[in-house]
């Protein structure tokens, strides 16, 4: 029997929550300006093994991240030319990076697997980390920990509260609109994929220099992308949002762990896939909740309807059709 | 104007010298990974190419994985002629073993062990196509994008096959991954020692290939997919049923992913690992967009990539290097033959227009 400590358990999750956050807010971004980078479960693999190998070989973490965002911002730039300058099906080449991604990190990396190398090391923020219970959830991490919350922020207020929010909202919503303002739809999408991809490369980094520290085959982070980019839909295309996603997810994993000690008869198989099955379940009740039918039965229902809304967010509407000037 | 004989020759011409590139370049990119992961590229290769089509028992190997990837790729038609992203079909090749295994246990003790197979492949097919029949009405009762749905019913179905190994199929005595308890020789798909090959997985595929260009070709179900596929509001207009036909694609490419994971338990393994799959639901994704969607090309491709794969098994021994290296060639092919496409139509576009413009003054 484990002791269910909450201050350790919510430690645990805003922990490994990290690099889940970044991955959804980058992808948010780049699905913001109207483009899917489906590819992420593959990049982060890639930009996580880069990194790993970059910091064991320079001896330098700071080194090892930017290898990681590099990869990231590499894998997002494919996928953006190819989608919005020779007009080829993002979908079809961010699945066929997801693939690449992976079988070219377990191939590059296999002289790097198992191997002890450079890790991230905690950092608690002095002052605050004196606070009962907030100081010891928040602020006992590492760097990247505590640059996953603050970009929660940042994204948030880029894309709401400033012209260049506006802008990449416009290139998502109304590619033709925007253009006429003066906006280079294309040129947008590609910076946005490429800031995203960034960020998704960051999210590797920082599987592999702290969240699960090192490299192998398989590195743990499997899967992670696919959570990721289901997150944001379950978002509704808004970074908060989806942030509080990977929290919930990141706290259905460790609530897993101890699930896993308090009934050892159900084998372990269960709770690894658990989240997936979750994914789906949430996705249907995004999309039912969203039904005309189901909106209308709400209507007069106080709590149902904000129950609804909580469940609601409409994609943008270019998402996933390249913008084509007449 | 061209003569009618240019128009002919000029295309050929044209097709080889693209060819020719997207070939140069995945060379030229497979290469530079090779070189980074600081391995000689052309003995990789010479390996690669040794490993598949050294001697008869490789090749043998080759077809093996051949048959599966075929049936998939096949079976992958149906779907993306209607615009459908069947990434679940990995889950349904897995369900289409847990089937089989499933039946060929109940057989066990059968006097009848070729009925006993039959009754498993027919249980396989139906295992694939209830996989796929559930991510399809997810996708058209429940909203949910059949990529999310087809993805995360993969991980379901890798988890039910770790439960029965690990809980009710386990093995006598201690559970392990390398699987359930091998089946007895009888329940194993009949194989022709003089050339290692099952004969009856052979006429399998082949079926699957002309039932499937039959389909497609000369039936209204493949008029349908198309004409949905192409212009799903307008097929409405028409009175089409896009969710029916959706959902009947997503059988059909079920029921044929169902079949190879059959094929994999009572032809190739002869019993149920969690590793069943070996990916080739995935990488038939890749052969049917290679193949531009076209169902002659499709067992040449998916050949070309068991050799890859196949092949790719020696370098772990011969150079220290992980097999994956198959996966990188398959994916630049598919990226590289896509980027000529484009590459392609843009210079015949500009060349359109340069043609239009004195037309129009």
């Amino acid at each position: 029997m484990i002791e269910l400590d909450i201050t350790i358990l919510f430690a645990g999750v805003i922990a490994g929550a990290a690099p889940i956050v970044l991955a959804a807010l980058g992808e948010t971004i780049t699905e913001k300006a109207g483009l899917i980078n489906l590819s992420l479960d593959g990049s982060i693999l890639l930009s996580a093994m880069a990194a790993f190998a970059v910091a064991f070989e320079t001896h330098s973490l700071l080194a090892g991240f930017a290898a990681g965002a590099l990869v990231g911002a590499l894998m997002a730039l494919t996928v953006a030319v190819f989608s919005i300058y020779l007009g080829q099906n993002q979908v079809a080449v961010g699945f066929v990076l997801t693939l690449m991604g992976r079988d070219l990190a377990y191939f590059i990396g296999n002289p790097y697997s198992r191997i002890q190398g450079p890790q991230v090391k905690p950092l608690a923020v002095p002052l605050l980390d004196k606070m009962l219970f907030i100081g010891d959830v928040f602020f006992h991490h590492n760097l990247p920990v505590y640059f996953s919350l603050l970009l929660i922020l940042l994204c948030w207020w880029y894309v709401y509260h400033t012209p260049y929010g506006l802008k990449l909202r416009s290139v998502g919503e109304h590619p033709r609109a925007a253009f006429a303002r003066g906006i280079n739809p294309k040129r947008l999408q590609l910076l946005y994929a490429i800031c995203g991809g960034l960020m998704v490369g960051l999210a590797g980094a920082t599987f592999s220099l702290a969240t699960k520290p090192g490299w192998g085959r398989p590195q743990g982070a499997e899967g992670t992308g696919w959570i990721a980019l289901a997150l944001v839909i379950f978002g509704g295309w808004n970074p908060v949002r989806a942030a509080i996603g990977a929290y919930l997810f990141s706290f259905l994993q460790v609530l897993g762990i101890y699930l896993q000690g308090w009934f050892p008869s159900v084998p372990a198989q269960v709770f690894q896939v658990a989240p997936f099955p979750l994914m789906i379940f949430t996705l249907l009740i995004m999309s039912v909740a969203q039904k005309e039918s189901v909106q209308i039965w709400a209507e007069g229902k106080a709590h149902v309807k904000a129950l609804l809304n909580m469940f609601s967010g409409m994609a943008p509407s270019a998402l996933g059709k390249p913008y084509r000037p007449e | 104007m061209n003569t009618s004989r240019t128009n002919l020759i000029l295309p050929l011409i044209q097709q080889s010298r693209h060819a020719l590139v997207t070939v140069a370049a995945v060379f030229f990119f497979t290469s530079l990974v090779l070189i980074i992961a600081g391995a000689p590229p052309l003995a990789a290769y010479y390996h690669i190419f040794k490993g598949s089509l050294g001697s008869w028992i490789k090749f043998s190997h080759v077809i093996k994985s051949w048959i599966p990837l075929t049936l998939c790729a096949c079976g992958l038609l149906f779907t993306f002629r209607i615009g459908l992203w069947n990434i679940g079909i990995e889950g349904q090749v897995m369900m289409g073993a847990v089937f089989t295994t499933a039946v060929l246990r109940l057989g066990l003790e059968s006097q009848m062990p070729a009925l006993v197979i039959l009754g498993s492949i027919l249980a396989g097919l139906v295992g694939g196509a209830l996989w796929a029949l559930f991510a399809g009405f997810l996708k058209t009762k429940g909203g949910v994008n059949e990529i999310f749905a087809g993805l995360g019913l993969n991980f379901v179905a890798q988890g039910v096959i770790l439960w029965l190994i690990f809980g009710p199929w386990k093995r006598p005595g201690v559970a392990s991954m390398s699987g359930t308890e091998v089946f007895p020789p009888a329940l194993w798909l009949p194989q022709l020692a003089s050339i290692r090959l099952s004969l009856p997985a052979l006429v399998i595929v082949c079926l699957a290939l002309i039932v499937t260009a039959l389909i497609l070709r000369y039936t209204k179900i493949g008029l349908y997919l198309k004409a949905i596929g192409n212009n799903p509001s307008a097929a409405y207009l028409f009175g089409l049923k896009p969710a029916r036909n959706m959902v009947l694609a997503m059988i059909f490419t079920g029921g044929f992913a169902g079949v190879a994971g059959s094929l994999q338990v009572s032809g190739v393994y002869h019993r149920l690992l969690p590793a069943i799959s070996s990916n080739y639901g995935y990488l038939a994704l890749l052969v049917a967009m290679l193949s531009n969607y076209n169902i002659w090309l499709v067992p040449l491709v998916a050949l070309f990539f068991a050799c890859l794969n196949v092949g790719s098994i020696q370098l772990p021994m011969a150079l220290q290097l992980d097999s994956s290296l198959s996966g990188v060639i398959q994916g630049a092919l598919v990226l590289a033959t896509l980027g000529v496409h484009a590459w392609r139509r843009q210079r015949a576009e500009v060349r359109g227009q340069k043609a239009e413009d004195p037309s129009s003054l």
